[in-house]
């Protein structure tokens, strides 16, 4: 049982194959984002789940041609601190995986077992672009934890925000959204903790605690490491860890699993800096709304963020410096930044193209803020070169816009997941289907017997 | 976008102007109404109760002090003008004198001399944008604790409470909705119970007091609530209402009586004979409602519940104005358009409850394509707020994915002019037309495209927000001396707006 665990909590590498496309298919004549560059009239050919070419050549013989002259063809977006698979409706707790709250489990929780590749989030996601994503633990100071329901939320009653009962939220996987029977591509990719605000609600409520109870817990890893052989004959002093979280903590405090931490206020992003140093843990910032303040320092630390442009509100007293131009700021430093969707990034995780665009009006270059939602994201979670760009090798997961991809005004004409074209019907677009000619059928029956 | 604009006023502003003795209700009305307030009673004068206990003498107790800003006469030359009154004109101009529209034309139309010519030339104008769903300053940021002050959520009917009370006029969000378009907000209660309270129109300047916002004759709305929220909120403390059914005996009861306390009114009026009535703020509002002087406001997202709804305002004898968060306005948009009652929707939100199962993004393109619709694209939030004009965008891209082929210059009404008549305001803003308050926004491009900035904000004729001059990108009190206080990102390339 406890090799079980271990391999577990070891094995990193990718599983659930994505089912293979055999046919070739070339999308001609469009206008190609490959991630890194832009090719006018560009040939991008997929085989066998993946990208084979990309440049102006002629399309292969043989190959399945899909004319997107006069569009623009993108590699699909990825999610990044998402909850696709994971939740279906946000105030539904039965359908709700995303977040956990037994504290014998917080570390160790692992998002990948409750994916449902089924979730009708996945084909409106699809529609917006997204192809990958990466789907972590809620906790009360993440996107997810606070899914803006509507204004009776601050009531103050009702379900309310997420209780973490520990620092670590769990294991963040990367999935796929192509349709199928498995969308997990990697799981355990990152583990998640929330600093800050907060960080400090869980550690008791300053924001001091929350640090001392950090190194405490690595401290803790760190024994049980060295003393597995004690500890399972209870020849080890008391841990406040469950044997769980501590294995699932090892590869963190080795330096081998990135630790997501989402962390809003300048000083606090300084003080979790000096904690990666200190502690050899693999940060990856998430929220950051006042990183640009501190750019520099988080670029020396060749630390990536994850963040969404549009959040330029003083909303916490964490985020007071929060602008419009913290993306750009952030890439102009040279930090690499990743840009997220809204809601937590189910439902809307679609915005994500839009949220990328008005970084790109508030300063943020056209080509960082295409690689914030495709490059950045696989590099960010050591998938570089295995998804998020046109380039041979790459996952065959493309999209063809109708347009700039970061235009509300456009829309995704096809998507391709591991090289297969996907359905383009979502539950919404049934919806609109069915009542677009005000409620009622020719035959004089009720729409619900229209399909 | 299709329906009769109203070329008078409307029939809630006349009814707020009309309100006299014999209303019971009250208008966040012009500074001119205390005066009109006294007009017209029949009662004899030894009747007259003490101050403050006669509903028709205090109609306008927390009168508008809003006076616009300096301004100047101006004209916008060389745009392209969605007028929201059904055009789109090409290297238009805009003639803007004594804060109201003068001219709209093409390039012929004559600018008078000492007008200042802005040149839009490769811009866009559109009227100023209306949210009428906002809880900026009730809800502001920072959303802290001492500050959350939109939910009066201690019983189901607090009717008698009022928005404008609880507007924290330093609310950041203010600032940077108007750097996104946003000239007028209706600021509303929140949504834990049937009846939130009373919904107050603002101006969006800043200003030192909630009363220097208020928009002078604009009618209140009441706040009144479907669904899950009140169910929610008072069944899980073992009250009711706990159920839908229970919803709609609360809204039932709470009419009831307000019928009853206006019929005590109009009898005591009409022959002064013995005890007045005992004023009751509650049924006050209610009765507002009744006469048609306050406009209903109604958070309901599902259908089957609208049309419950609908049948309560038979009912009781008053009208629906606007449903909110209507996400399945789609599935009874010949319904909405035939009773004449605006839908007020996301494009983007869905999944987060229940009741927002079946949101879909072409929802305001459906509503729209109704002869005599009112589709409306709203907030609820203060991020969402300084974008309204890409959710229209989206709204309208998802309706033409789906086959039907809305205008801009249609799909520009969805936060202008349907927005204005969604509250009452369409007689005084939210299209370019003459004679209407000089609302605008000169947009760097497409305001239908994701790069598009709102370069210059004019409120009444005033410039009001400058994107590229400091003089006119106010800060909040809050704001000052705050973590990067007065700095701004150093970017590589301010490549951004288009």
């Amino acid at each position: 049982m406890r090799r079980l665990i271990i391999t577990a909590a070891l094995a990193a590498f990718a599983i659930g194959a994505p089912a293979v496309a055999q046919d070739t298919v070339a999308i001609t004549g469009g206008r190609v984002l490959t991630g890194t560059s832009v090719i006018e009239n560009g040939t991008v050919v997929m085989r066998g789940g993946r990208i084979v070419s990309v440049g102006t050549g002629a399309a292969p013989a043989g190959a399945r041609i899909v004319d997107a002259s006069g569009k623009t063809v993108s590699p699909g977006f990825v999610a990044v601190d998402s909850g696709l698979g994971t939740s279906e409706v946000s105030s539904v707790d039965g359908s709700d995986d995303q977040g956990n709250s037994a504290n014998t489990i917080s570390a160790s929780f692992d998002v990948s077992y409750g994916l449902d590749p089924w979730s009708f989030t996945l084909p409106v996601a699809r529609q917006g672009g997204i192809t990958r994503a990466i789907v972590v633990p809620s906790h009360p100071g993440g996107s997810g934890g606070h899914n803006h329901a509507d204004d009776s939320d601050f009531a103050g009653v009702g379900a309310g925000g997420l209780q973490s009962p520990g620092l670590f939220a769990g294991q963040a996987s990367i999935i796929h959204l192509g349709q199928g029977t498995e969308i997990l591509v990697k799981p355990r990719v990152a583990m998640v903790a929330p600093f800050g605000e907060a960080g400090a609600g869980v550690a008791g409520g300053a924001r001091g605690a929350t640090f001392t109870l950090f190194k405490e817990s690595l401290a803790e890893v760190r024994l049980y490491a060295r003393n597995k052989a004690a500890y399972d004959r209870a020849g080890l002093r008391d841990l406040s860890l469950s044997r769980a979280d501590l294995e699932a903590l090892i590869p963190v405090a080795e330096g081998r699993m990135p630790l997501i931490v989402t962390v809003n206020r300048a000083a606090d992003i300084l003080q979790v800096l000096r904690l990666g140093q200190e502690e050899g843990v693999r940060l990856i910032l998430d929220g950051a709304a006042e990183g640009w303040l501190v750019a520099d320092q988080i670029a020396a630390a060749n630390v990536p963020v994850l963040l969404n442009p549009i959040m330029n509100l003083p909303d916490s007293f964490e985020r007071r410096a929060a602008r419009m131009e913290n993306a750009a700021g952030l890439d102009a430093a040279g930090v690499v930044i990743a840009i997220k969707g809204n809601g937590g990034s189910i439902h809307r995780a679609k915005e994500t193209r839009y949220n990328a665009g008005n970084a790109v009006s508030h300063g943020l270059s056209y080509a960082s803020a295409i690689a914030a939602i495709t490059t950045n994201p696989a590099r960010i979670f050591g998938m570089a070169g295995d998804f998020g760009a046109l380039a041979p090798g790459a996952a065959g997961d493309v999209v063809i816009w109708s347009g700039d991809p970061l235009e509300p005004l456009s829309i995704a004409t096809a998507v391709f997941v591991n090289g297969i074209e996907q359905p383009m019907e979502t539950r919404q677009t049934l919806l609109a289907r069915r009542y677009m000619t005000g409620g009622t059928q020719a035959s004089g029956m009720p729409v619900a017997y229209g399909n | 976008m299709i329906f009769d604009r109203l070329r008078g006023p409307s029939p809630a502003v006349i009814a707020c102007i009309l309100a006299g003795a014999l209303s019971l209700s009250a208008c966040a009305t012009t500074p001119d109404s205390p005066d009109t307030a006294d007009a017209g009673h029949s009662r004899p004068e030894s009747a007259a109760l003490a101050t403050g206990l006669d509903p028709a003498t205090s109609l306008n107790p927390f009168p508008s002090t809003y006076q616009p800003l300096p301004r100047q006469n101006t004209a916008i030359v060389g745009a392209t003008v969605f007028t929201a009154a059904g055009t789109k004109i090409e290297n238009g101009v805009v003639v803007v004198t004594d804060g109201r529209i003068a001219a709209v034309g093409d390039a012929s139309t004559p600018v008078p001399a000492g007008h200042t010519v802005v040149d839009g030339r490769g811009r866009f104008v559109t009227p100023g944008i209306i949210d009428v769903h906002s809880h900026l300053g009730v809800y502001p940021s920072p959303g802290v604790q001492g500050m959350s002050d939109g939910n009066e959520a201690t019983s189901p009917n607090t009717a008698q409470v009022w928005a404008e009370h609880s507007i924290w006029p330093q609310d950041p969000g203010f600032n940077t909705a108007r750097a996104g378009g946003i000239t007028t907000l209706h600021i509303l209660p929140g949504s834990a119970n049937l009846f939130g309270g009373r919904g107050v129109t603002v101006r969006n300047i800043p200003s030192i007091t909630m009363q220097g916002m208020k928009m002078p004759g604009a009618p209140y709305g009441l706040k009144m609530a479907c669904g899950e929220n009140p169910s929610r909120v008072y069944g899980g403390r073992n009250q009711s209402p706990a159920t839908g059914m229970g919803n709609v005996a609360g809204y039932r009861a709470a009419f009831i009586a307000a019928r009853d306390y206006k019929a005590k009114w109009d009898k005591w009026r009409a022959d002064g004979e013995g005890s007045p009535p005992t004023r009751n703020l509650q049924n006050e509002t209610l009765a507002g409602v009744l006469d048609g002087s306050i406009l209903i406001q109604n958070h309901c997202y599902r259908a089957d519940e609208m049309a419950v709804m609908i049948d309560i305002a038979n009912e009781f004898g008053y009208k629906i104005r606007t449903f909110h968060h209507a996400v399945e306005a789609y599935k009874l948009a010949p319904t909405l358009a035939r009773e004449g009652i605006c839908a007020a929707m996301w494009t983007g939100w869905w999944g987060f409850k229940m009741e927002s199962l079946d949101g879909i993004e072409e929802n305001a393109a459906i509503v729209d394509a109704q002869q005599g619709s009112c589709a409306v694209i709203h907030s609820d939030d203060a991020e969402l707020t300084q974008r309204l004009n890409q959710e229209a965008a989206a709204g309208l891209a998802a309706g033409r994915r789906l086959g039907l082929n809305t205008r801009e210059e249609d799909a520009i009404d969805w936060i202008t002019i349907n927005a204005a008549r969604a509250i009452g305001i369409e007689d005084q803003t939210g299209s370019l037309e003459p004679g209407k308050r000089a609302d605008i926004v000169i947009w760097s491009a497409n305001p239908f495209s994701v790069y598009a900035r709102a370069d210059q904000v004019f409120i009444d004729g005033s410039l009001s927000y400058d994107r590229t001059n400091p003089a006119y990108q106010p800060t909040t009190d809050f704001e000052l001396g705050q973590p990067g206080f007065g700095r701004t990102p150093t970017v590589a390339a301010n490549t951004g707006a288009r």
